[in-house]
């Protein structure tokens, strides 16, 4: 069935008026969602797919606490005031029992400043910023993805191993970009005291120059790449390296790359030999990812996106989070319930850091192949979130709260 | 030294991509005065047709450019329907109205093209010929962008081939210097204008086509390209082709050089060419000063209100008092945004309306407000009042500096100046990271406690707003209002009884300033964070939007602009998952009922009714 308001809205009707097992059993735990649906369609459209399976699933297993979950549903538009004067609305008219998703960071910083003022939970789905568990983290925000760190850290280790001495950066000129080429050569340089970093490149989100930056990049005569830029830049990018040559004789090291909502419009010119970060969703990766593709792929008549995953993973986590808890209450679930919790994903098992909050859900690492025209992921591996994590005193310094 | 010359080849076939998307901007722009914000929706479309068209194509150069063809034929039929069915109700309607309707365009475009083309970005697969390249020096060069360096001047040509041996090219630059003139000779105006749609559509369409290519049809292309054309269109000179192939030339070979030596700057790169070319060229590269327009009407003397009206604006307010009394709490939120909006729109009005000086920047005043704000509180932990002052303050320093280049331009160039500025404020905010956060903003910035819950800040907020609306009314009520009326309407005549004219503006320049500081600063407290799409472009077009649908020549305009616009948007956000669909159906809507903005249609019954 496509995904349509008004499915939405049968669905729900149909949830209400059937007598549900667990309708009996009391009244909703409800979860107060918010993210770019209108503004990043590409991601948020399988995201909610994701978490609208998820939701289906648990209620027709008996739901949480006896109680089934609802989650209401709300879009930003890609604007942080909307998403604070919705999550007003979803706490003070809906009652929700927590807040929960977000895309981009400085939308998840406002939902996670928002809860903490409002002194309610914010459980985050998407945004990468690593402030949203370090410098700005707090005891009522929780965040679900690898961060902006974690997933860096998940490459270096990879290049690290490259002959590649001489490296050229390649990110959006914003937060995520700035935050990813420190880290990258923060670490890298960590690991590999030999190599230097002769260049960068910071094309403006949206509005890259592709011939002149893939030019410029040239131009530095580097033995290795790091790229963060991702979606239609990331698209620009490609085709211009590809017929210039960037990418010949040269290591390429890139953020994000390998999920299926990026490297899709690569179509047959995916870059053969990339090590990404992504989603190798042709490969049935663990019989939990099997089921997961399979049931999907029944229920939506296509392969789930790396937003399906999360979207998926979202509930499970705070199902697992309240059902430790026993309790909706905010402070036990933000005390005793999610500290500490594990829960499933398609991904394999994870669990709630204590220490920041941050959960241990990792990502697949690997290399990126031409099958049948179009890109996809091999020689991948599993990098679970908890390998990657600085030490705890590091952490603890970054954390103030 | 080949580098630079691959770089500067590199910045001419940009230079073409981004003539194709001016050039038809530059067309409509010139004989119809319609700013055209749909055209990078247009743009949009036309990469999209070209996509559909060229799956079902073989993939050889004749394809190819039978496909961009289907897509400039196609555009050039939408583009003459959007002029006949909207653009050309509203040509006597105030200035700058186009915008907003064709904005309503804008967002109705973005849901349909996801309805019929999906989310994700769509890419075709590139046979040999695209992906192909010729050596220069060492250096390989995509033979696809030397067919583009070569389709620029091809169009330009053609362009100046129809403008210059064509009856029609002699109607259309006759139109652009003096449209008047051409009608009172009799030649059918709505047929001319109708064609020149079609033809400025048409051109988008095939500047979306031959992008295709190098990139993806995507849902962002509409507002990324938008901006850009608009900047090539005034760097050029208003209506000048080849201008606008000059325009395009500079950014396109400064902004490939940039990449090259100072590969930070890309965020601003285009919009400091702009200011640097607007201060020192008012008009542009080829504009020539003195296209004739003439006014139809001055716009009418905009009285103090009757004592009915002002009863009932007294009565609004004192429902408006009562408001927390009575609805929710998420009304109570929405009202409490609409009070900053209506601060906000008030002060644009303040400029663009008595002040003559429409601004597509706005929101730099709005965001360096809650940015003083913030900054104020976390750095200095100030205390509110005192952070809150800051607000205006900072703004209208800023204003002051900036607006000394500004005031000395006219209409659109000077809209495209405070334009610029705006964006260089916000690069500066997303750069600065030290102290702005960059995109992550400053978080906790709440207001103390006795104005914690919603209610009492809402309260706070009527009290500011209104406060500051009431304020601007009375200077405009004052002489200096009066004044600043009389250069705008006649700045010959103004002069001439000693007016200082510049310095006039310049005040009402920075008063406006000040006042969306305000704005900004109460929120800032009202969100409890700030972050650079307070500076966005968008925010900007938010407040254009609020003073068009209210009103340009009226008061009260801005008010209920900014009341009607939070409210529709606010509601359908959260009612329905097509709201862009809606939003946009409504606003095309409300301007064909209302050219003269809410506000002023409720105006005109009023006195209907009275005569």
């Amino acid at each position: 069935m496509p995904l349509t308001r008004r499915s939405l809205l049968v669905a729900a009707s149909a949830t209400l008026a059937a007598p549900a097992i667990a309708r009996g059993a009391g009244k909703p735990v409800l979860i107060g969602e918010i993210n770019s649906y209108t503004a990043a369609p590409a991601f948020t459209l399988p995201y909610r797919n994701g978490w609208q399976l998820a939701v289906e699933q648990i209620n027709a297993a008996g739901g949480v606490l006896g109680r089934p979950i609802e989650v209401i549903s709300r879009d930003d538009a890609g604007k942080p005031a909307n998403a604070i004067r919705l999550a007003g609305e979803l706490l003070n008219e809906q009652n929700v029992d927590l807040l929960a998703g977000g895309y981009l960071s400085n939308i998840g910083l406002a939902i996670s400043d928002f809860a903490k003022q409002k002194g309610k939970l914010y459980i985050a789905g998407e945004p990468l910023t690593d402030a949203l568990v370090w410098k700005d983290g707090h005891r009522l925000c929780f965040r679900l993805r690898p961060s902006t760190y974690m997933q860096v850290a998940m490459l270096v280790a990879e290049a690290a191993k490259l002959p590649a001495k001489r490296w050229v950066t390649m990110a959006p000129n914003y937060e995520y970009g700035t935050s990813a080429v420190k880290w990258f050569k923060q670490l890298l340089m960590q690991a590999r005291p030999d190599v230097r970093f002769v260049a960068e490149q910071w094309p403006a989100l949206g509005k890259i120059d592709a011939g002149a930056t893939v030019a410029a990049l040239a131009e530095a005569k580097p033995d290795g790449i790091f790229n963060a830029t991702f979606g239609g830049d990331l698209t620009n990018f490609v085709r211009q390296g590809n017929t210039r040559g960037l990418f010949e004789g040269r290591s390429i090291v890139s953020l994000l790359t390998g999920e299926p909502e990026y490297l899709d419009p690569l179509g047959e010119e995916a870059p053969e030999g990339w090590i990404v970060t992504g989603y190798p969703v042709e490969s049935d990766t663990s019989p939990a990812d099997a089921a997961f593709i399979a049931t999907y792929k029944k229920k939506f008549n296509e392969l789930p996106r790396m937003g399906s995953v999360v979207g998926y993973a979202l509930i499970y986590a705070i199902v697992a989070g309240i059902a430790r808890a026993g309790s909706t209450e905010t402070d036990i679930m933000a005390e005793k319930g999610f500290p500490g919790a594990e829960f499933q994903t398609p991904f394999g098992p994870a669990v709630w850091r204590a220490i920041d909050h941050q959960s241990t859900l990792g990502t697949f690492v690997g290399r990126i192949a031409l099958k049948n025209g179009r890109g996809t992921m091999v020689d991948w591996h599993y990098v679970d979130g908890a390998k990657v994590m600085p030490s705890d005193e590091e952490v603890r310094r970054m954390r103030p709260a | 030294m080949t580098v630079l010359l691959v770089q500067i080849l590199t910045g001419i076939a940009g230079a073409s991509s981004l003539f194709l998307v001016a050039a038809g901007l530059t067309v409509i722009f010139g004989v119809t005065r319609v700013v055209n914000f749909s055209h990078g929706s247009l743009y949009m479309l036309g990469a999209y047709i070209a996509w559909s068209v060229f799956e079902h194509l073989p993939h050889t150069p004749l394809g190819f450019v039978l496909s961009a063809a289907a897509a400039a034929l196609a555009l050039g039929i939408l583009g003459a329907a959007l002029e006949v069915t909207l653009l050309r109700r509203i040509y006597r309607a105030p200035e700058l109205l186009q915008l907003l309707a064709t904005f309503g365009v804008v967002l109705m475009v973005q849901d349909i093209a996801q309805a019929i083309w999906g989310a994700e970005d769509l890419t075709i697969a590139r046979p040999h010929w695209m992906r192909t390249f010729v050596v220069l020096g060492g250096e390989r060069f995509p033979l696809y962008d030397l067919i583009l360096i070569a389709a620029g001047p091809v169009v330009l040509g053609l362009l100046w081939l129809i403008l210059h041996r064509t009856r029609f090219g002699t109607l259309v630059r006759a139109a652009t210097q003096d449209r008047d003139m051409v009608a009172a000779l009799g030649v059918d105006q709505r047929a001319l204008f109708t064609a020149v749609f079609a033809l400025g559509a048409a051109l988008a369409g095939l500047g979306g086509a031959l992008g295709l290519p190098d990139g993806s049809a995507n849902l962002q292309l509409d507002l990324s390209v938008i901006t850009d054309a608009f900047v090539v269109v005034v760097v050029g000179g208003l209506g000048s082709i080849t201008g606008a192939y000059l325009a395009s030339l500079l950014i396109g070979i400064l902004q490939a050089l940039g990449v090259l030596f100072v590969p930070k700057l890309t965020l601003v790169m285009v919009f400091v060419v702009m200011a640097a070319v607007l201060v020192l060229r008012p008009e542009g590269l080829l504009g020539r000063a003195g296209a004739t327009v003439r006014e139809a009407t001055a716009p009418p003397l905009v009285r103090p209100a009757e004592p009915a009206l002002l009863g009932l604006g007294l009565a609004g307010l004192i429902a408006l008092a009562l408001a927390p009394l009575i609805v929710g709490p998420f009304a109570l939120s929405v009202l409490t945004e609409a009070m900053t909006a209506v601060l906000f729109a008030a002060s644009l009005h303040f400029m663009m309306g008595p002040g003559g000086m429409p601004s597509f920047g706005h929101a730099a005043w709005f965001g360096l407000g809650a940015y003083a704000v913030a900054l104020a509180k976390t750095l200095l932990a100030a205390p509110m009042p005192l952070a809150l002052l800051m607000a205006p303050a900072l703004a209208a320093v800023v204003a002051l500096a900036f607006g000394w280049f500004v005031v000395r331009l006219a209409g659109v160039y000077l809209a495209m100046l405070t334009l610029a500025f705006a964006q260089i404020v916000w690069a500066v905010a997303v750069q600065w990271a030290e102290i702005t956060g960059g995109d992550n903003g400053i978080l906790g910035v709440w207001p103390p406690h006795a104005l914690a819950s919603s209610r009492a800040f809402y309260w706070f907020s009527l009290v500011v707003c209104t406060a500051g609306a009431l304020a601007l009314r009375r200077m405009l009520y004052a002489p200096f209002g009066y004044a600043l009326r009389g250069a705008r309407d006649s700045d010959l005549r103004a002069e001439a009884i000693g007016l200082p004219t510049a310095r006039l503006r310049l005040v009402a320049f920075v008063i406006a300033g000040a006042a969306a500081g305000l704005a900004g600063g109460m929120t800032a407290f009202g969100k409890g964070s700030v972050f650079p799409t307070y500076l966005s472009i968008g925010h900007s077009v938010d407040a254009l939007l609020m003073v068009l649908l209210g009103g340009v020549q009226t008061m009260a305009g801005p008010i209920v602009g900014a009341l009607a616009y939070t409210g529709l948007y606010d509601v359908l956000l959260l009612v329905t998952g097509q709201w862009r669909l809606v939003l946009g159906a409504a606003i095309v809507v409300l301007v064909l009922a209302f050219p003269q903005g809410i506000a002023g249609a409720a105006m005109l019954a009023w006195r209907r009714r009275a005569a």
